[in-house]
């Protein structure tokens, strides 16, 4: 039976160090910004939380497309946590980019910010996976299904984010930047550890939940084995892993 | 594959020619939807950008209406399994959902674009833009179809399927929307311009995205 | 051809998420006999039928339908197998004769093989109604017609005589009893009549195989014994 318990701790500890080393940086070895001051500084939270967000949504798309081919739970419960889990980092990405608009701009809410607009629409998108799921009884339809979505949306998320790119193009230039080429050397160390550092905390956060799915999963069939139902099958959205055959009743 | 799909296809038209119910409603909630719009925004005519967007956001909606309908008689009357026990491609009923939800969109079209211009454009469009209308109709209705299609499967298996239509397809559908008003704009305009070629090409690239995705996994939503 | 037999299923498993439908299934039918399944509601006999028919896929074991490996070659079985379950499979709105010619279309088969079935049965008469105004009965009898439009040689049949009076089992006889020629799975509740013309008798209990034997020698009261 697969785990997904090992090596949590060292990655968790690794994970923790770059995510304060990567603030520290960006606190205080950082330049401030010129035009904005000390809230410019938010950038280096709210970009590694997007980019790491858009990653996390593909790769569920992946696991869906995984899921579809292999029909192996492992790869629902991957799809499941990993859309879950960015998800989270979308609505971070979502309040962090808001509060710099508020702190840049004055409004809690800049419609020319493509990145955010995107995430908004993606947001709201992925929003609907969980009751999607929920709402579908039959756990092999509601796997299969989960995964046809994860990759509807998956493909969707670039497409998107192209498209919403184009409409606003006409109007402000890009005030964010968020490709790799142009950022001064000062800002590069902090900038990349972040991402480092939020890639990681997505992974570590994804196998803490996946654990302990695994976990549960495993002692509900081992009560089974000892002795009886325990009821019935409460409705869920989350994946469940599959047990094995149980013995013939004498 | 393409008997298949004939045959399917001369079933939806029997049905909805028997009884006649998404095609009026969504022509019927367009209509409603301007004179709603007119008192709304409190305007007598609208003109470039608030025009198109107008137009889009009421085509979009009515056809949430049509995608909530579209496997409806399937799943209600056993049809799922009918067609699953029969020696055809199963991707031919995504063929041919995907052409009755363009075919319920153009008939629509062809009641509310006139009542549209009727009613609430100012600038009226000439020869030229007329036909770049049709352009921009003929790739946004596609895409809206195909997504449609996909939606509609999606929902049509879960218990709260008018809620989850909605949800999902608006969405999803916001690259299209966005080409859409984009491309129609310049033709609603007062000194009418010549169609920004772009957006033409982003409705086509969503289109052929989507389509692709939506023909390659359309096979595991109707399975059991 | 005549070697092979007609049904060969060996430890065929299927699931419901944490639940068994049905388990370990094996057995085997030779071409042209009849199997009856016995065996309380939810049990796992809409399940077997529905596996054979392709609509479920097994998570064990290994299942051959007319020599068709189901998991490797399932889509070949299709065009050869009929299914009359619970629901009658047409759509309300359209009339008999509309829903046959979808049908046909869709296997295939020339339309004047609806206008024989429609008048094998009776319903030439009520052919061009919409199927909302039948009742129930006549809508079976349309459902027979579905199921066997293209010749099937291996018949499904989930509680046939259910929603028929006995003229209209006799008349659909013909087409799906014993004589049709055609093998067969037949789902029963009726420990007496279910055992006529049947080769073999299988009996489910909470999916699991509680009776296997050849039909001569079950006796009602042993189906009774399921139910208990």
């Amino acid at each position: 039976m697969v785990t997904y318990g090992k090596g949590l701790r060292p990655l968790s500890i690794v994970t923790a160090i770059l995510l304060a080393g990567g603030l520290v940086l960006a606190l205080f070895y950082a330049p401030i910004d010129a035009d904005q001051g000390f809230r410019q500084k938010i950038f280096y939270i709210h970009v590694p939380m997007a980019i790491t967000a858009m990653g996390g949504f593909i790769a569920g798309g992946i696991a869906g497309i995984m899921y579809l081919r292999t029909e192996d739970a492992k790869w629902d419960l991957r799809s499941y946590t990993w859309i879950h889990q960015a998800l989270i980092l979308a609505l971070g990405a979502l309040i962090t980019g808001s509060i710099w608009a508020k702190t840049a701009w004055g409004h809690w809410w800049v419609w020319d910010e493509p990145t955010l607009v995107s995430f908004l629409i993606v947001f709201l998108l992925y929003c609907t996976y969980q009751p999607l799921r929920f709402s579908i009884e039959d756990r092999d339809k509601q796997s299969r299904y989960a995964a046809v979505f994860a990759i509807t949306a998956g493909a969707f998320v670039p497409l998107n984010f192209m498209a919403v790119r184009m409409a606003q193009s006409l109007s402000h230039p890009r005030v964010l930047a968020t490709s790799e080429g142009g950022l001064p050397p000062e800002m590069q160390l902090p900038f990349y550890t972040m991402i480092v550092a939020m890639i990681l905390l997505f992974i570590t956060l994804s196998k803490y939940e996946m654990a302990s799915k695994n976990a549960r999963a495993q002692i509900r069939t081992l009560r089974r084995r000892m002795g009886g139902d325990e009821g019935p099958q409460r409705r869920s959205a989350a994946p469940s892993l599959p047990a094995t055959t149980p013995t013939s009743p004498s | 594959m393409r008997h298949a799909v004939i045959a399917l296809l001369r079933k939806e038209a029997a049905l909805e020619l028997r009884t006649p119910q998404v095609i009026p409603a969504m022509a019927l909630f367009s209509v409603i939807t301007y004179v709603v719009f007119h008192f709304g925004l409190k305007r007598n005519q609208l003109e470039g950008d608030l025009a198109s967007g107008v137009l889009w956001v009421t085509i979009l909606f009515a056809a949430m209406l049509g995608i909530a309908r579209l496997f409806v008689s399937d799943r209600e009357e056993g049809g799922f399994d009918a067609f699953l026990l029969a020696p055809v491609d199963r991707t031919a009923m995504f063929v041919a959902k995907a052409i009755s939800m363009f075919s319920y969109l153009v008939l629509v079209q062809v009641i509310a674009i006139p009542a549209f211009v009727i009613l609430l454009l100012g600038p009226t469009p000439d020869g030229t833009q007329a036909l770049n209308l049709v352009a921009v109709l003929a790739l946004a209705d596609l895409g809206i179809a195909v997504v449609g299609t996909l939606v509609g499967a999606l929902a049509v298996q879960t218990r709260a399927r008018d809620l989850i239509v909605p949800m999902l397809a608006l969405p999803l559908l916001v690259p299209v929307i966005i080409g859409a008003a984009r491309a129609s704009a310049p033709l609603f305009a007062l000194h009418a311009t010549a169609l920004p070629g772009k957006w033409l090409a982003v409705l086509a690239l969503y289109d052929l995205v989507f389509g692709l995705l939506a023909y390659g996994v359309f096979d595991y939503l109707v399975e059991d | 051809m005549d070697a092979q037999p007609a049904l060969d299923l060996r430890g065929v498993t299927r699931r419901y998420g944490e639940r068994v439908a049905l388990a370990d299934c094996t057995f085997t039918l030779d071409a042209g006999r009849t199997l009856v399944v016995f065996g309380p509601n939810g049990a796992g006999k809409s399940t077997l039928l529905r596996i054979l028919a392709t609509l479920l896929r097994t998570h064990e074991g290994t299942a051959k339908v007319l020599g068709h490996d189901l998991k490797k070659e399932g889509w070949k079985v299709r065009g050869h197998v009929g299914l009359l379950g619970h629901d009658p499979l047409l759509y309300k709105d359209l009339t008999i004769r509309e829903n046959l010619r979808f049908h046909a279309r869709l296997y295939r088969v020339p339309e004047a093989r609806i206008d024989e079935l429609l008048e094998a049965v009776g319903l030439t008469v009520r052919a061009d109604d919409q199927v909302h105004t039948l009742s129930r009965g006549l809508v079976q009898r349309a459902a027979v017609c579905r199921a066997v439009l293209h010749d099937p040689p291996l018949l499904l049949l989930d509680e046939p005589r259910a929603n028929l009076d006995p003229a209209a089992a006799d008349i659909v006889e013909p087409l799906i009893g014993a004589a049709s020629g055609r093998t067969r799975v037949v789902t029963s509740h009726d420990p007496v009549g279910g055992l006529v013309g049947a080769d073999m008798a299988l009996g489910l209990q909470a999916g699991y195989t509680a009776l296997l034997e050849p039909a001569a020698g079950v006796t009602p009261e042993m189906v009774g014994e399921l139910y208990r």
